[in-house]
């Protein structure tokens, strides 16, 4: 048997068309179409108005769900891996602190480190981005060394740095940011830095060795490890990424606000999953793309857009969110058993 | 397919059997798992189904058990059409299944395993524990079983699950058993006890089916067989009509001798030394030499530790003692990477548990094992390389698939069996080992991997082969290591080796000299 390269399988393989099947992103899209349509029509029955046409508001609800998003983003890749991240809202909050506390300018009497203050804005963020990391390796060595489920790790994370978040300061929230700093939040760069994370894990996932990896590792753990996989240093490698992107986003939020409050991200990591789920990321692990999850996120903003055009109130909002994520679920259920059914 | 039915087409006649499955078809994404099956049992008689894994008796069993629904064809019961939706449906028709894999909950007792949903109450609408007991005891009396119903099913050995599962089919009181292998995990005295219960089942004029790949267990218990193949009915006989060799032929549908197409090729230096290799309270002491182009069989009973060494080889647990050499160099194997980078590949025993990515394309398991060299600049991977390669592997391996891009857990278990070989294969391995190659996959693809393996070994690279199926070890092994309780009991080469001499070594525990 030939195993070297064998030039005609080359050209029979480039010039036979890869036949496309639809991907499942396409189903959500038209979800998420339907949604916003939805929310048109009644819009012009209730209110006589209308509610795409207004920029204005898109943009507002495009900004609110940047932040999750970019939560979203690193909670995809560890749900791929089979896993669950709770402590992202917390880790945000966490970062939040921390950042803020070192982006202070000099004229604020109440400065969390009097001497440090007034430095230059990569120094917030590459703390805040170190911060969320090294709470993801704590999550990442937890599960993948000390063999603790990732929903108790990350629910001891999600409690305690939420406790750190607020002892920090004991419960004061920190503002007067440097300007420069805040320029991080300010306008739609909220927005270009989730489109850029989105696009560069959707590269990472697709197309690099760790992507592929991470894939492996959530379909089959033990097989990944025959295959020669470092399972346990990539599930660290996994939730550090996750936890980045958790102070990364607790960056964006606090130069956004304009200050850090022990209170942020209260409860992301809940629209984070949801997202990820709505976009098609499978709970069994092995299955979910970035795409989804980024129209997973819009998904999530539509609707409360769509509600607060409506002037349905908060708790029915809830109420339909709830609704929408266990049906995400079921459908999640029903393609996991018809591939078992094989 | 030539089927021969002896007493053909009379559906007047149909109501002399208890059950009856008439033109079955089912059929999975990518898969025609039966075609035009046929099955009639007869009150009062054991009907014995034989065929290789995959045949499709397991899927002929669900659909009578009412796990699947055919598409096609029909299902009789005592001559009248039976619509099952659910495996409760069946249950409820009196048709109980023992299956293969064991259903029960390990934290309760043996008794509420038993009655489980149909509970006797008290009349305060509680569980009556006293009644529960008094009717599992009685349950045990009759069929003999000694054990305490109160007792707790986690606590009791595979066997005991067993008697147990036995017990909750005969509490139903069905007209029908199914019972897929279940001597695979009991002593022959519990068998002989499994035995006496059939032959009282039968004398009360149940039908079993009984599934088996034990061909004395055949002759011993069935009064009727039916064999099938690639999903296709075959012949029905009377037990004392048939040999095993007849069955055999019928299973495999060709002389067995042409299965295993060893080429004899020159063997090479010695590429792998193991000494005094050992894993804590697995193994211990097992030393051999592989040769380029030599294929080393590996014998033995389950539980001889013949997986384990080839696990502890390739680094999935490494070694409490001994060395491991290659090219007559020493090396340490803490690890499956470091083991790939030595040049060994291993497919392993399980398929679905240690194999596959079932939710992952075939591509994406098939190229899984080189993303580390070769196919990557930097951290990106070279896909259009790998998707060629792949493509390449395909073809050479002959693996029928739509696409790469198919789910491999669309494909059959013999195609899944190919892209996973692939998979080693891609690594360009130079040792080759293989646990179970062709365990549970058609009769083609068997002979298309044992083809492939000789082809390899003639290509120089050293194959270690770990297999359940005598056949298999004796046509394909230049020489045969048998392995008995985590020893090695001896070396047989291929002039000397045969079924005896192998078994002789893999149940004796005193050691016999190579």
């Amino acid at each position: 048997m030939a195993i070297a390269t064998n030039n005609d399988t080359q050209q029979m393989a480039a010039t036979k068309p890869r036949k496309k099947k639809l991907p499942t992103e396409v189903s959500i899209l038209a979800v998420l179409i339907g949604i916003a349509l939805l929310f048109e029509i009644v819009g012009w029955i209730v209110r006589g108005d209308s509610f795409l046409m207004n920029p204005q508001r898109l943009l507002i609800m495009i900004l609110q769900m940047s932040i999750i998003g970019i939560i979203a983003i690193g909670v995809t890749q560890v749900i791929i891996t089979g896993g669950i991240d709770l402590s992202s809202g917390s880790v945000l909050a966490l970062t939040a602190m921390v950042t803020a506390s070192l982006a202070q300018s000099s004229d604020y009497v109440r400065a969390v480190y009097p001497a440090l203050t007034d430095l230059p804005w990569i120094i917030p963020l590459a703390v805040g981005l170190l911060v969320g990391a090294l709470a993801g390796v704590i999550n990442g060595s937890l599960i993948a060394f000390a063999m603790i489920p990732p929903f108790i790790a990350t629910l001891g994370m999600m409690v305690s740095a939420r406790g750190l978040a607020r002892a920090y300061t004991d419960g004061q929230p920190v503002s007067m940011l440097t300007q420069e700093f805040t320029w991080i939040g300010s306008g739609a760069n909220p927005v270009i830095i989730f489109l850029g994370v989105a696009v560069i894990f959707h590269i990472a996932l697709k197309y690099t060795r760790y992507g592929k990896y991470t894939y492996a590792i959530g379909a089959n753990p033990q097989a990944a490890r025959v295959s020669g996989i470092n399972v346990r240093r990539h599930l660290v490698m996994v939730y550090a990424i996750a936890g980045l992107l958790a102070g990364l986003a607790g960056v964006v939020a606090s130069a956004r606000a304009g200050t850090g409050q022990a209170g942020m991200g209260l409860m992301y990591e809940l629209d984070a999953i949801a997202a990820a789920v709505i976009g098609g990321t499978s709970l069994a692990g092995g299955v979910g793309r970035v795409t989804g999850t980024v129209i997973g996120a819009l998904i999530l903003g539509v609707m409360l857009s769509g509600f607060t055009f409506l002037g349905v109130d908060a708790y029915y909002q809830d109420i339909v969110k709830g609704a929408i994520i266990v049906a995400a679920v079921i459908v999640d259920q029903y393609r996991q058993r018809k591939r078992k059914l094989t | 397919m030539a089927a021969t039915i002896d007493s053909a087409s009379s559906p007047q006649a149909s109501t002399q059997y208890l059950l009856e499955v008439v033109n079955a078809r089912k059929t999975f994404p990518g898969v025609v798992a039966l075609d035009n099956v046929q099955l009639r049992i007869r009150p009062g008689t054991v009907h014995a189904l034989m065929g290789e894994n995959g045949a499709g008796k397991s899927t002929l069993m669900k659909i009578i058990a009412g796990v699947y629904i055919p598409d096609e064809g029909e299902v009789r019961l005592h001559g009248k059409p039976l619509q099952l939706n659910g495996p409760l449906d069946a249950l409820e028709a009196g048709i109980a299944m023992i299956h293969q894999e064991l259903n029960l909950m390990p934290f309760m007792t043996i008794a509420e395993n038993i009655w489980i949903r149909r509970e006797p109450l008290n009349g305060l609408g509680f569980v009556d524990h006293a009644a529960l007991a008094s009717k599992t005891q009685a349950l045990f009396d009759r069929l003999g079983i000694d054990l305490d119903p109160e007792m707790e099913v986690r606590q009791l050995t595979i066997a005991g699950r067993q008697m147990v599962e036995i017990a909750k089919a005969v509490s139903y009181e069905s007209d029908l058993l199914i019972m897929d292998e279940p001597t695979s995990a009991l002593t022959d005295r519990e068998v002989e006890h499994l035995f006496r219960i059939i032959n009282d089942l039968r004398a009360q004029g149940k039908g079993i089916i009984y599934i088996t790949h034990k061909m004395d267990e055949v002759f011993e218990v069935a009064d009727d067989i039916s064999v099938f193949r690639d999903g296709q009915f075959i012949r029905e006989a009377p037990a004392s009509e048939l040999d095993a060799n007849e069955i055999i032929r019928l299973m495999v549908g060709r002389e067995v001798t042409q299965m295993f197409p060893k080429e004899t090729v020159p063997i090479g230096d010695v590429v792998l030394s193991v000494k005094q290799l050992g894993l804590e309270g697995v193994f211990e002491d097992v030393s051999f030499d592989v040769h380029a182009g030599e294929i080393l069989g590996i014998a033995g009973l389950v539980g001889s530790g013949r997986t384990n060494v080839a696990e502890t080889l390739f680094g999935v647990t490494p070694a409490t003692s001994g060395t491991i050499a290659i090219d007559g160099e020493e090396t340490v194997i803490r690890s499956p990477h470091q083991a790939m980078l030595r040049g060994l590949a291993l497919l392993t025993e399980d398929r679905k548990e240690t194999g596959l990515f079932l939710s992952l394309s075939v591509l994406e398991n098939m190229e899984i094992a080189v993303l580390r060299d070769g196919y990557t600049h930097g951290s990106f991977v070279s896909q259009h390389q790998l998707d060629q390669q792949c493509e390449h592997m395909k073809q050479v391996l002959h693996v029928k698939t739509p696409d790469l891009e198919e789910l491999i857990g669309n494909l059959s278990g013999g195609n899944q069996q190919k892209v996973l070989i692939g998979r080693w294969l891609m690594t360009k391995p130079r040792i080759l080992i293989l646990d179970e190659p062709t365990r549970g996959i058609d009769v083609g693809a068997k002979a298309e991997i044992h083809r492939l393996i000789s082809k390899l070994a003639g290509e120089g690279v050293a194959v270690i082969m770990i297999s359940s199926e005598l056949p298999e070890v004796l046509g394909m092994s230049d020489r045969i290591m048998v392995m008995h309780q985590g020893r090695v009991t001896g070396f047989l080469d291929r002039s000397d080796a045969n079924q005896i001499s192998v078994m002789q070594l893999a149940s004796a525990p005193s050691a016999a000299s190579a």
